[in-house]
Parts: C-alpha cells; sequence; structure tokens
C-alpha cells in the first residue's frame, strides 16, 4: 500500500490577472521505502503541488480547489491547521532547495537542529542534543560535537545541505519531500548529496519525494519518474520506462536537454588572441594574515575563435580568472595579453577602449540586470557609451541585438522581473555584445537555468559565437556543460591548473585522478 | 571587536571639534551679546564684565583657550547664573531629562515594537491598516500638540494623572514619557514592520513552518531577531534625539531638564551654556550611535564573528 497517495490534487493562485490552474488533477504516489521523482521546469507546478499537501503555500493567493491525498489512512487536504502542524517536521520533513537561505542566520545550527525534537516529542533538550550530534556524525559532518554550536556562515553550501537533511531526518519521518536539494550545489557536492540522499533513504526507509528540473539528476536513485508540465502530468512511470521509452514529446525534449556529447571543434581557429602568464591574483586580508591566493601562477592562451573551458568547483579561482582578464578585479602579479597589449598596465582611456572588446555574461541573470532599467535602456547604454550607435539609430541598434538573441520585439519597454530566467539571460547577452566584442568571458551563464533552458541558451552561444566570430572563455562547475560548448578545457583547483586539453581528450582520457573525479560526478553520466 | 570601537572613538573625534568650532563661531555671529539687554549698562560695567570672560579678547584667541578648558573637562562658567559653571547646570538638568528619555524610549520600543509586529503579521488587512494609521498620526502630531491634549484628557477631564511636575506625584511621569515617545514608538512601529515583513518572507522561515513548530514559536524565534535588526539600528540615533529634543516636553510639564537650560541659553547668549551642552549633547550622539551599531553587531553572527576576526 502506497505511503501517500495524491489523487486529482488541484491547486489554484488568484491574482490581479485572474486565475491560474498552478496544479490541475495531478496524481502520484509514494511507497515506503521508495523514491518517487517529480520533474519538470520552473512553473510546472511541481513544487506547488508538494507544498499544498502540507500547508505551507500561503492563502491567499493559493487555494486548493479538489482533490485527496491520503498518508496513512488520512487526508492531508482535510486536516486542520494543528493537526498539519503535528504531521509536518514529524511525519513528512522537508528539505529545500537552497541551504544558504534556508537556514535562520541567526541561531546556530544546533539549535535548529533539535526543534523538531523539543516540538513534537518534548524531548529533554541534552537529549536531542546528543541525538543530533549523532546525526550530524551521520550525514558525515566532521567534529560535530564542535560545529553543532556554529552558525550557518560558517559551513560551505554543500555542508549547510548535509545539515538541512539531517534536520528534516531527526525525527525520523515516514516520508521527505525533497524540493531541488541539489540545484543550487556544484556538481561535485550535488554527486555527493544524491549518494547521501539515497544512502539514508534506504537505512532509515523513508519514503522520498525528489523534486527536480533536471532528468539527469534523479537518474540514478529514482524508482518512479512522474513528468508535469503547466501543472498537469504528462507521462508518469518507472525509471527504466521513462529513460528507455519516454512517450510525450516533453519527457523527450526533458531528455534531450540533458546536456550531452561534445562540438566539433572549431576548424579555423587563428592566432593566439589573449595569453596569460603566471596570473596570480590574490585577495588580501588584512597586514597581518596571508592573503587568500584565490589564482596562483596560472598560465594559458586562447586562440581567435575558440571557445576554451574553464572548469572547477566554488572556491577553484575559475571566476576570479575571468574578472582579471576583463580588470574588473586587481591583479596582483602576471602579464594578460590581448591582441599584442598588456591589460594590466592599461588605465583611463585605453582601458575604456578594450573593455569594448572584452565583454562578461554573468551567472545570475536576476541579479545582475538593473532592476529600473527596461531592455531598451541595458542595450542602449553600451550603444551609447562606446559610440556606437548615435541617439537617433540606437533603436534600430537594440531591436537588431533582441533579433540575435531571439527576444521578441514587442519586450523592448519590459523591465527585468517582467521575463522569464532565461530571457534574462537573453538580455545579458545581448548586452554583452552590444559593443561587438572579441572576446567574452561567460561566467557559469546557465548555472541558474532549468536544464531544458539552459539547453536553449547554450545552441544560442554556439550561433552567437559564430555569427560574431567570438573568442570565449566559458567557466562553469559542470563538465557536461562544458563538453557541450567548449573546444578546449581548463580544469582548475585551489587557483591552479590541474589539466588542460581539447574536450573530447580530457573526456576519454583524463590524466589525473581530480579530472576523473569530476567526470564521475556527473548525473546520470551512464545515459550518456 | 575592541579594535573596531577604538577606531570609532577616534573617528568621532573630528566631529566633535568641527561641531564645537562651527557652534562656537555661529553663536558669535548671531547679532547680540550675552551682556546687552534693555536696560542700558555702563560702559565701564560692561567692558568689566567682558573682561572677566574673556569676551575683550580677539576671536581666535577665545577659540584656543575654550578648547585648552575644554581639553581639561571644563566647560566654562556660564554668563546669565553668576558663580556657576557650566558643569553644574549640566550635571542638575541632565538627570531628570535622561529619565525622561529612558522611560520615552521604552515607550517608543514597547508600543512601536509590538504595533509593528502585529502589523506584520497579517500584511494589508485592518491588522495592518489601523496601528499603520495610528503610527502615521503620531508621527504627525507635534509634541506640543499632542502634550496638552494627553493633559487634557487624562489630567483635567478624567484627573487621573497629575498636569505637571517630576517626581513630586505618583505617576506624574507617565505623561511626559508618553508624549515624548509617541513620534518614535511611531517610528519604530514602521521600521518593525517593514523589517518583519522582509524576514517572514525569508525562506528560513518556510523551512521553520515545515518542522511544524507552531506559529508564534515560528513568530518569536525565527523571526524577531531579524526582523528588529533595523529597530536597534535606530536606537542611537532615537535615544540622542529624544534627550536634545525633550525642551518642548520639559516646558509643558514643568520638568526641570537640560533642555530648558539649552533653549534659555540660546535666547540668551549664554556662549558658554550654549556650547557646553551642544558639546555635551554631540558627544552623547556619537557614544549612543556607538553603541547602536555594537549592539547590532553583536546580534548578528555573521558580523560578530568578523569583528571576532579583525
Amino acid at each position: 500500500m502506497a505511503l501517500l497517495s495524491v489523487n486529482g490534487l488541484k491547486v489554484d493562485f488568484t491574482t490581479r490577472n485572474g486565475v491560474t490552474h498552478a496544479v490541475d488533477d495531478v496524481s502520484f504516489s509514494v511507497d515506503k521505502g521508495e523514491i518517487t521523482a517529480i520533474i519538470g521546469e520552473s512553473g510546472s507546478g511541481k513544487s506547488v503541488a508538494c507544498y499544498s499537501l502540507l500547508g505551507l503555500l500561503p492563502m491567499p493567493p493559493a487555494s486548493i480547489e479538489g482533490g485527496t491525498a491520503e498518508f496513512e489512512g488520512r487526508d492531508l487536504l482535510r486536516m486542520s491547521v494543528a493537526e498539519l502542524r503535528a504531521v509536518r517536521g514529524r511525519d513528512i520533513a522537508m528539505v529545500f532547495q537552497d541551504p544558504m537561505t534556508c537556514l535562520n542566520p541567526y541561531m546556530t545550527v544546533g539549535d535548529q537542529l533539535v526543534e523538531p525534537l523539543l516540538c513534537h516529542r518534548r524531548m529533554p533538550r541534552e537529549e536531542a542534543r546528543e541525538r543530533a550530534i549523532a546525526l550530524l556524525e551521520e550525514v558525515g559532518l566532521r567534529d560535530p560535537g564542535t560545529t553543532i554550536d556554529q552558525y550557518p556562515h560558517q559551513f560551505s553550501g554543500g555542508m549547510r545541505q548535509r545539515v538541512m537533511i539531517a534536520m528534516a531526518l531527526i525525527n525520523e519521518p515516514k516520508l521527505l519531500i525533497a524540493d531541488e536539494p541539489t540545484t543550487a550545489l556544484d556538481v561535485t557536492i550535488q554527486a555527493q548529496i544524491l549518494r547521501l540522499l539515497a544512502d539514508l533513504q534506504k537505512r532509515h526507509d523513508v519514503g522520498v519525494i525528489f523534486i527536480s528540473h533536471d532528468l539527469a539528476v534523479v537518474a540514478d536513485i529514482a524508482d518512479h519518474i512522474v513528468v508535469m508540465e503547466k501543472g498537469r502530468v504528462v507521462e508518469r512511470g518507472d525509471r527504466r520506462a521513462i529513460f528507455e521509452n519516454a512517450e510525450h514529446p516533453y519527457t523527450r525534449k526533458l531528455l534531450a536537454a540533458i546536456p550531452g556529447g561534445s562540438k566539433v571543434p572549431a576548424e579555423s581557429v587563428g592566432e593566439d588572441l589573449v595569453r596569460v602568464d603566471h596570473l596570480c591574483t590574490w585577495f588580501g586580508q588584512g597586514k597581518h594574515r596571508e592573503p587568500v591566493k584565490a589564482v596562483d601562477d596560472v598560465s594559458f592562451t586562447i586562440r581567435r575563435g575558440e571557445i576554451l573551458g574553464l572548469v572547477g568547483e566554488s572556491g577553484s579561482g575559475k571566476s576570479t580568472i575571468g574578472r582579471s582578464l576583463l580588470r574588473l578585479v586587481p591583479v596582483t602579479s602576471g602579464e594578460v595579453n590581448f591582441d599584442g597589449v598588456d591589460v594590466t598596465a592599461l588605465e583611463g582611456k585605453a582601458l575604456k577602449q578594450m573593455r569594448r572588446r572584452m565583454q562578461m555574461i554573468f551567472q545570475d541573470p536576476y541579479a545582475s540586470l538593473n532592476p529600473r532599467m527596461t531592455v531598451f535602456d541595458t542595450l542602449a547604454e553600451p550603444l551609447l557609451l562606446h559610440g556606437i550607435e548615435s541617439r537617433k539609430s540606437v533603436e534600430q541598434g537594440v531591436l537588431k541585438l533582441m533579433d540575435d538573441v531571439g527576444l521578441a520585439r514587442a519586450f523592448i519597454r519590459k523591465y527585468p522581473h517582467e521575463f522569464s530566467g532565461g530571457q534574462r539571460q537573453r538580455i545579458a547577452i545581448g548586452r554583452a555584445l552590444a559593443t561587438r566584442p572579441e572576446f567574452v568571458v561567460a561566467d557559469e551563464p546557465v548555472s541558474a537555468l532549468d536544464v531544458t533552458i539552459q539547453a536553449q541558451i547554450l545552441e544560442l552561444m554556439l550561433a552567437l559565437g559564430k555569427e560574431y566570430g567570438l573568442t570565449m572563455l566559458f567557466v562553469s562547475h559542470d563538465l557536461a556543460v562544458v563538453r557541450h560548448i567548449a573546444d578546449r578545457i581548463i580544469v582548475l583547483y585551489k587557483g591552479r591548473i590541474v589539466e588542460q586539453g581539447p574536450a573530447e581528450q580530457l573526456f576519454e582520457q583524463p590524466a589525473e585522478a581530480y579530472t576523473r573525479q569530476l567526470l564521475e560526478s556527473i548525473p546520470g553520466r551512464q545515459l550518456l | 571587536m575592541w579594535k573596531f570601537v577604538a577606531s570609532r572613538l577616534l573617528q568621532a573625534v573630528p566631529v566633535i571639534l568641527a561641531v564645537i568650532t562651527v557652534t562656537f563661531f555661529l553663536v558669535r555671529v548671531a547679532p547680540g551679546g550675552p551682556f546687552d539687554s534693555e536696560k542700558a549698562v555702563i560702559p565701564e560695567v560692561k567692558a568689566a564684565l567682558e573682561a572677566q570672560y574673556r569676551l575683550d579678547q580677539p576671536l581666535f584667541q577665545q577659540y584656543v583657550a575654550y578648547l585648552g578648558d575644554l581639553a581639561q573637562g571644563e566647560l566654562g562658567p556660564s554668563f546669565k547664573y553668576p558663580g556657576r559653571s557650566v558643569n553644574e547646570l549640566i550635571a542638575a538638568g541632565l538627570p531628570a531629562t535622561a529619565e525622561l528619555g529612558l522611560y520615552a524610549l521604552l515607550v517608543a520600543i514597547c508600543i512601536g515594537g509590538v504595533a509593528g509586529v502585529i502589523a506584520s503579521l497579517k500584511p494589508n488587512t485592518a491588522q495592518d491598516y489601523i496601528p499603520m494609521s495610528l503610527a502615521m498620526i503620531g508621527i504627525c502630531m507635534p509634541t506640543f500638540l499632542l502634550g496638552p491634549l494627553l493633559v487634557l484628557v487624562f489630567g483635567i477631564h478624567l484627573e487621573w494623572l497629575p498636569v505637571s511636575g517630576w517626581g513630586d506625584m505618583p505617576g506624574d511621569k507617565l505623561l511626559p514619557s508618553l508624549t515624548l515617545g509617541a513620534a518614535y514608538a511611531a517610528y519604530v512601529a514602521r521600521l518593525s514592520r517593514a523589517g518583519m515583513l522582509e524576514v517572514l518572507s525569508q525562506d528560513y522561515i518556510r523551512t521553520a513552518r515545515a518542522k511544524g513548530l507552531p506559529e508564534w514559536q515560528v513568530i518569536t524565534r525565527h523571526a524577531l531577531r531579524g526582523g528588529l535588526m533595523p529597530v536597534v539600528a535606530f536606537l542611537g540615533p532615537a535615544f540622542a534625539g529624544l534627550l536634545a529634543g525633550s525642551f518642548v516636553v520639559e516646558t509643558i510639564f514643568q520638568i526641570p531638564g537640560l533642555g530648558r537650560f539649552y533653549v534659555q541659553a540660546a535666547f540668551n547668549r549664554d556662549y558658554t551654556m550654549i556650547l557646553g551642552t551642544t558639546v555635551f549633547l554631540s558627544t552623547l550622539i556619537v557614544l549612543f550611535n556607538l553603541a547602536s551599531d555594537v549592539l547590532a553587531a553583536w546580534l548578528n553572527p555573521r558580523l560578530r564573528s568578523q569583528f571576532g576576526e579583525a
């Protein structure tokens, strides 16, 4: 018998613009000790469906319009607030997406961990603390007896997610709902957390609902897969059936979006455009402390027309290299040679001239666009600043850019918040291309996006690269993504180059242990 | 932490020096002098008086001499209260003013904080609109109107509370504290509402709810601390403002405080008294701002560990 069976769930959102059927007649079930994955893009209603079961949606604007959700013989949707509260955190626990924001920054990890025990079982504080320490040990935190008294900001993202998982499991729940638990993490950390979740799920015999936008992530762990699109379930089945015989076109689209294969290396690569010699970028921490060596003696070249992939975990210095090349952070020593000119020595007007030729695309399209500027303002600014278009012709220039990056012309007066993540990244790409640069640094341009959108943006970048004759430095933590777009790859670890080579060679015959570890972290790699 | 406090104290020195300099020259530029009055004073007497208070010396010399006295903690003799020093006058007025300021601050925090939190729990409903409208009225209503109104209602019509005085009758401190604290309570209400709304939309509040905590625990354990941070940052400037702004309330309720001396000194061109009070109050303002920054840092673990490392 199913642990949880949801039947005909309907959730509406009532806003000023009318009623949206966020979840429309959705049914699925989770068995004891099994993992059911719910897969879909942002806005497909997968999270809303699960939040509504626990009464975690703000009502209004949300309202549950129908359906049942049987959990151990009781209907969650018909429970009183107090009954539901007693279920939350005791029988059904949750792990959320972003471990950076989901822990209370004002409370120690320990205080937050023991709360479910104190609240649901009235366990004495000392006993609860013992239990929390044991569980922290189980989820792989070093020295839990000490770290339990630290605050969340003292932990890395991966460690925080381990804490979140411990917090969810502390009451031995029967069902765990994990909402994109690895999306905010690096690929290597993601692999660790997935392994941990699968392992704990078996040991504690809990049913799991695993929500994700990425089929590849659940390829190794899910027993059943439910695919949702626009509030409806379009396909369901066990893992094998979905991965081998997907029937619905949307499922196939999701499968096709998993980055795989590598591009054909560009034939016509020219002379060296960028030459980096013994680059060091250190960040001082005051007189008496060792500086952080974010980039430590790194040398490489990028040839004209080439896309170079720069891969590493958070803290490997990959973004800092990108910023150093564009002089967005001060370089400590070394030389960055761009088309025969040492960029590190440029000042004032010469630097501005150079900036026109080198541009950057940032990771988070939600944060990197000025929310008070329309698409027109954002795209027109670089055109006017660098004198590429006159006041009269600027509108034509902006429209041309919008065509190039695939934005409908009608959006020209809209503000960033009116766009989806993928569309925003298109605006950001358009802004970077406005000055007709020769060289672009793309810093994790698709990491904040759903897989399907990610695939579209990668295609766009490849196409634009050709059209504009771009040379590109593509920075990412995700080897699968880099393989898809880069001709050559550099693997970084702690500010130094571990390995570099043509993309295909690096994948087929990795020379270094660290590269192999990165390759093994790619989710669902047996699918490739 | 101590390094931070020390560097902030050092930064305060030029600030206070600038305040002294500007005030010193401004009061002397203002028309009239301490010994001008309707009655003509014999020139010899006036000259003798001016000599006694060093007013016959060149302006710059007076300035240097004043700074010299100040360095020894001496604020000089009062021009209008012969035989009494400014130090004595401040010492006499401060207790009442400080006490009044403290009570007013308590009023502001208690009433304002509670109102703001209550409003934030059900935004854009009557529970939000009513306290926030009251807060708006509180901000708009000048103390010289609110004071007499309170006196009229509670002192004269209902006869519950004394209409004036300070420490003479039981309950006579209540109305002045309410009058002075009302506007600040309104600011605190708005700040705490905004802070709470911000925090309540955070992901970690959802985490707390997902744990099954009762709603009141979600508020008290998880939301309050972060939500009231803006109020903490406001406390320093607020307390300083309360001390400096208590003049109207002290006048309405006949309270022997510092504020009255301050304003009378300005009318009388009592140079040393004006300067002394200004120096004293600006020092307090700097100190209270520092104290509220330190408190805010201490309440926030992220800032605290930064200080710990520095």
